[in-house]
């Protein structure tokens, strides 16, 4: 295989290759250059992109590796997505992580593991790298939710979210042999051409336990049990990271194996999916509305958000593909805005985590008070933020396969979910400020980044045609 | 220009928002400037709006159409006819008097105040001057937000429960609408309103959209029984969002009925006029009763506003009636004339009468009719203008609010007796309602000492009560262009309501 041939896979060498430069760094000179490791990680990033979109821009599928790694536009624009997003949650992040005394190289490092196993994930084209994805996000996560040692629930959240997980990965495994004995190839492809229309026990029977995998990584209701005690658990940074990058992550997981895997299957597990996606609905936007901490309100709010993603795999079309594609994009852009208001928010020995520490933000923070007040309308999908674009594309999807009451529950259940996004805004706009609360982080950089993450919520809400677009092109 | 002349309604109140946004609360004194001259600039534009209206066709005038999401066939198409167009104009008229009432009363973040009017406005616009299905929703949903912070930040004290209460009935029907909008989506291939109004639909599909519409509309207009969030509503907001609510939002749910319902399900409509035309007038009837014993003057006027846009609905859907007992369609026109210079009129008068309680209002900080009495003898012209407006809202002929009604009650006659006697109770039950509030507002002795400390009108209030009175006259006793403006698209309602879409 000749060398050039390797040039899709630029992201994932490049990023190996750069996680130990910056471990290595961190090694001899992390101690006397506080942050340093910091801005390399960043630089890292950015010529991570850069590379991306210099060699690898392919314009139809490539397989490498004997068909273990598949390179496709849609991994192309995934990747860029991975790049931008974990390089604003660092970005977030960073005084976050300095008032807690946790602004450490290791974490830099952990995030870019998670990143290399987003990008494995992203470009799997064989059981074993599918595996080998979720594993390497996993375990970089689990270290990172861990990753302020004096925290007791911090501790407590990783343990748990380490067993589940350990749980869900058993469960992927389990599918994936039952797979394999019945068709004899690791390759998604292979499965694909092999499993076209038997129903046989054992197909449904492995496929149900991919589908319970599945679900758990993305937190679909029953098996979301983990997500809000890891969400309110882990350090607020960490939260921002975990409710952004790997959703993309997860999206790729859902497409590959089972839209892409096992399309013969489809009618099983479309069927699976549609009670999942109806649960995950309505408890996830239900119990949001008692949640009086922000974090844990925003992560069953997350819960609800996945309910529509999974809609658009029931739809088991291109189109419903298409649909949750764009919603998980648009959902990663919305909570990187959310989640990196509470950060801002929050000060040293203060997490802005409780939903009162929002009265009459709009006094302390006009800035802070605007960006999280059109991220709630755009998360309750309200035009003209982008939210609604995203919902609209799920119904669309919906429609097309006749789904009617599914079509029904979604629009309920997204005026349900309206309540406690409006709750927010009349925290904050509403209400006067309690006397005492520390002031928001001021630094100039982070607050414009955040004011872009807000106004890309609005201009893709009033001009939405180039991402539809974009999310048309690169689903097959 | 004229290509243009849409979108510039439509945008330049949202830009003059964002000015007054900007130029932020230390520099009220320009932002209120900016607000009053980008308000009345907006109605200028409306001049050559009417002027030029061509009122010899029902196609759309003014017509703009720029892709907007290529894939899905979604324009950026705007265009009026004589439907949306008075629409339009009554729209910009009433944001004037909102601007000015607000100049001295409203200190807490004023910017924000005119900001937020403003970009209703062009929100609102926008709203009648959508032709393409998905505009129009994108502007519908658009205006709650503005609306939303009205009444949350500038409301009294149970604001957040009114406000909220709003904000979700308003979306509770929404999105039916938009499932529905989909739904038609993916059949027809466009999202133009035209395509859908062509779309042959089995009475199933019609019977199923007629809902998702009727549960949007009628929550807008409000139809009893989902009325109830408007007398909160109405109670909380400032005076400026009052008017604005009563004169603009409710006359959306109006415009919704004959702008897709009686177009899109007709069939649907057919078979379901009956309910329509018993919810609209229990709303005549029984909602003009609860207005009687209201102690508050603004849930008062609120109950009022249900009532008379019961008229609306009534006159709308007594198209099929009036085929079934005459064979013709001659009179149906009649009665949809009715339903849009009453709801032309019950803009005017609504807004008036909020902004009367708003006058009163800022002198005593109550809105309790017991709290007043013999208000008429420390302010006199405010006296005769309350009056005016209080006889215009029981439809006294020479004003606005009789050309309305009666057209209605003449067409209800020709559907059938029972239909005109139920909706004539309105007359009495009207000036019940709004004459004895009057009476015990503004005439008798002087109620109290703080009614005898009065001041009257200052030169602000009453330009704005004076140009709505005089417009209120003039469409009472010459309606005349008006019912010209809408007549074609009136007819051509009358026969796509009349046809049949169920394809053979």
């Amino acid at each position: 295989m000749p060398m050039h041939s390797f040039a899709a896979a630029t992201p994932e060498i490049f990023l190996a290759a750069a996680i130990c430069v910056v471990l290595l760094f961190e090694a001899f000179f992390g101690a006397r250059h506080r942050g340093a490791t910091a801005t390399l990680t960043l630089l890292v990033l950015v010529i991570g992109a850069a590379l991306t979109v210099a060699f690898a821009d392919v314009s139809h599928s490539v397989t490498l590796f004997n068909g273990m790694y598949v390179a496709d536009p849609l991994a192309f624009v995934l990747k860029l997505a991975g790049f931008l997003v974990v390089a604003v949650t660092l970005l977030y992040s960073r005084t976050y992580l300095e008032n807690r005394d946790i602004l450490k190289g290791e974490y830099y490092v952990l995030a870019l593991t998670a990143l290399l196993g987003i990008f494995v994930l992203i470009s799997a084209g064989s059981l074993l790298t599918v595996y080998l994805g979720v594993e390497l996000l996993a375990l970089s996560v689990y270290a990172m939710v861990a990753f302020d040692r004096e925290s007791g629930v911090a501790a407590e959240s990783a343990m748990k979210y380490f067993v589940l997980g350990a749980i869900a990965s058993g469960m992927l495994l389990y599918g994936m042999s039952i797979i394999y004995g019945l068709t004899g190839t690791l390759s998604l492809a292979g499965i694909a051409a092999a499993l076209t229309a038997s129903h046989s026990l054992g197909v449904i029977l492995g496929l149900a336990f991919l589908v319970v995998a599945v679900a758990f990584k993305f937190g679909a209701v029953p098996f979301h049990m983990w997500l809000p005690d890891v969400y309110e658990g882990a350090p607020t940074s960490v939260t921002l990271f975990v409710g952004t990058a790997p959703k993309i992550a997860y999206f790729a997981l859902a497409l590959r194996l089972l839209a892409y895997g096992l399309p013969g299957a489809a009618v099983d597990w479309t069927r699976m999916l549609m009670p999942l996606a109806v649960l995950t609905l309505v408890v996830g936007n239900v119990v949001a509305i008692v949640q009086s901490n922000l974090k844990r309100m925003l992560a069953y709010s997350t819960i609800s958000h996945v309910g529509f993603i999974v809609l658009g795999f029931v739809a088991g079309t291109r189109s419903g593909y298409t649909a949750a594609l764009y919603y998980m994009l648009i959902y990663v852009l919305m909570a990187l805005g959310a989640f990196g208001v509470i950060v801002l928010a929050s000060r040293k020995g203060f997490e802005a985590d409780k939903l009162e520490d929002y009265k009459g933000l709009y006094r302390r923070d006009p800035l802070l008070a605007l960006v999280m007040a059109m991220l709630m309308f755009s998360m309750a999908g309200v035009p003209p933020f982008v939210g609604f674009w995203a919902k609209l594309r799920i119904i669309q999807a919906l429609w097309e396969t006749s789904h009617l009451w599914l079509v029904i529950i979604a629009v309920v259940m997204s005026v349900v979910g309206a309540f406690y996004y409006l709750r927010m805004v009349k925290l904050m706009y509403f209400d006067e400020p309690p006397e005492t609360l520390p002031a928001t982080v001021r630094s100039f950089g982070v607050r414009f980044t955040l004011g872009i993450n807000a106004a890309a919520v609005l201009v893709l809400g009033i001009l939405p045609a180039p991402l539809l677009d974009l999310c048309t092109r690169v689903i097959r | 220009m004229h290509h243009h002349l849409l979108s510039i309604l439509i945008w330049l109140p949202i830009a003059a928002g964002i000015v007054v946004l900007l130029l932020g609360e230390r520099n009220i004194g320009a932002g209120r400037w900016v607000s009053l001259a980008a308000s009345v600039a907006t109605l200028a534009l409306c001049v050559p709006l009417w002027g030029d209206f061509d009122t010899h066709t029902a196609a759309y005038q003014f017509v703009q159409k720029v892709a907007w999401i290529p894939r899905f066939h979604a324009y950026y198409a705007l265009g009026v006819d004589g439907i949306s167009m008075p629409l339009i104009v009554l729209t910009a008229f009433m944001t004037i008097p909102v601007v000015i009432s607000g100049w001295r009363i409203i200190t807490k973040r004023p910017a924000q105040y005119y900001a937020a009017f403003l970009i209703m406005e062009g929100l609102m616009i926008g709203v009648f001057c959508a032709t393409d299905a998905l505009l129009f929703y994108f502007f519908w949903e658009a205006m709650l937000i503005p609306m939303f912070l009205i009444i949350g930040i500038w409301g009294g004290p149970r604001r957040v429960y009114a406000t909220i209460k709003f904000f979700l009935y308003t979306f509770l029907g929404s999105v039916f609408m938009l499932a529905a909008l989909i739904y038609m989506y993916v059949k027809a291939g466009s999202y133009s309103i035209a395509a859908f109004q062509a779309l042959p639909l089995t009475l199933t599909e019609q019977r199923w959209i007629f809902f998702a519409f009727l549960l949007a509309f009628a929550v807008k207009v409000p139809m009893w029984p989902v009325h109830t969030w408007l007398p909160d509503a109405h109670v909380e907001a400032p005076t400026g969002g009052s008017v604005i609510l009563a004169a603009i939002m409710l006359k959306m749910g109006g415009y919704g009925f004959l702008r897709f319902m009686l177009p899109i399900t007709p069939d649907a409509c057919r078979e379901f006029n009956m309910l329509i035309i018993t919810l609209s007038l229990i709303a005549v009837v029984y909602i003009g009763f609860v207005a009687i014993v209201q102690p508050d003057m603004k849930k008062l006027i609120a109950y009022s506003s249900i009532a008379h846009m019961g008229f609306v609905t009534l006159g709308a859907f007594l198209v099929y009636e009036i085929v079934r007992a005459t064979g013709g369609v001659s009179g149906a026109a009649m009665g949809m004339d009715g339903a849009m210079v009453q709801m032309v009129s019950h803009g005017l008068i609504s807004g008036a009468m909020f902004l009367c309680v708003g006058v009163l209002y800022d002198r005593m900080h109550s809105r309790q009719i017991a709290d007043y009495g013999g208000v008429v003898n420390t302010m006199p012209i405010f006296g005769a203008f309350m009056v005016l407006f209080a006889l215009a809202n029981t439809g006294l002929p020479g004003t606005s609010g009789f050309v309305g009604e009666f057209l209605v009650i003449l067409a209800s006659f020709k559907a059938g007796f029972w239909f005109s006697a139920l909706a004539a109770v309105t007359l009495i039950l009207g000036a019940a309602y709004t004459l004895w509030m009057v009476k015990r507002v503004v005439f008798g002795p002087v109620g109290n000492e703080h009614v005898a400390k009065l001041t009257d009108l200052d030169g602000r209030e009453f330009l704005i009560l004076g140009a709505l009175a005089a417009v209120v006259l003039l469409v009472g006793v010459w309606p005349e262009p008006l019912l010209k403006v809408m007549e074609p698209s009136i007819q051509h309602l009358v026969a796509q309501a009349v046809a049949t879409k169920i394809p053979v």
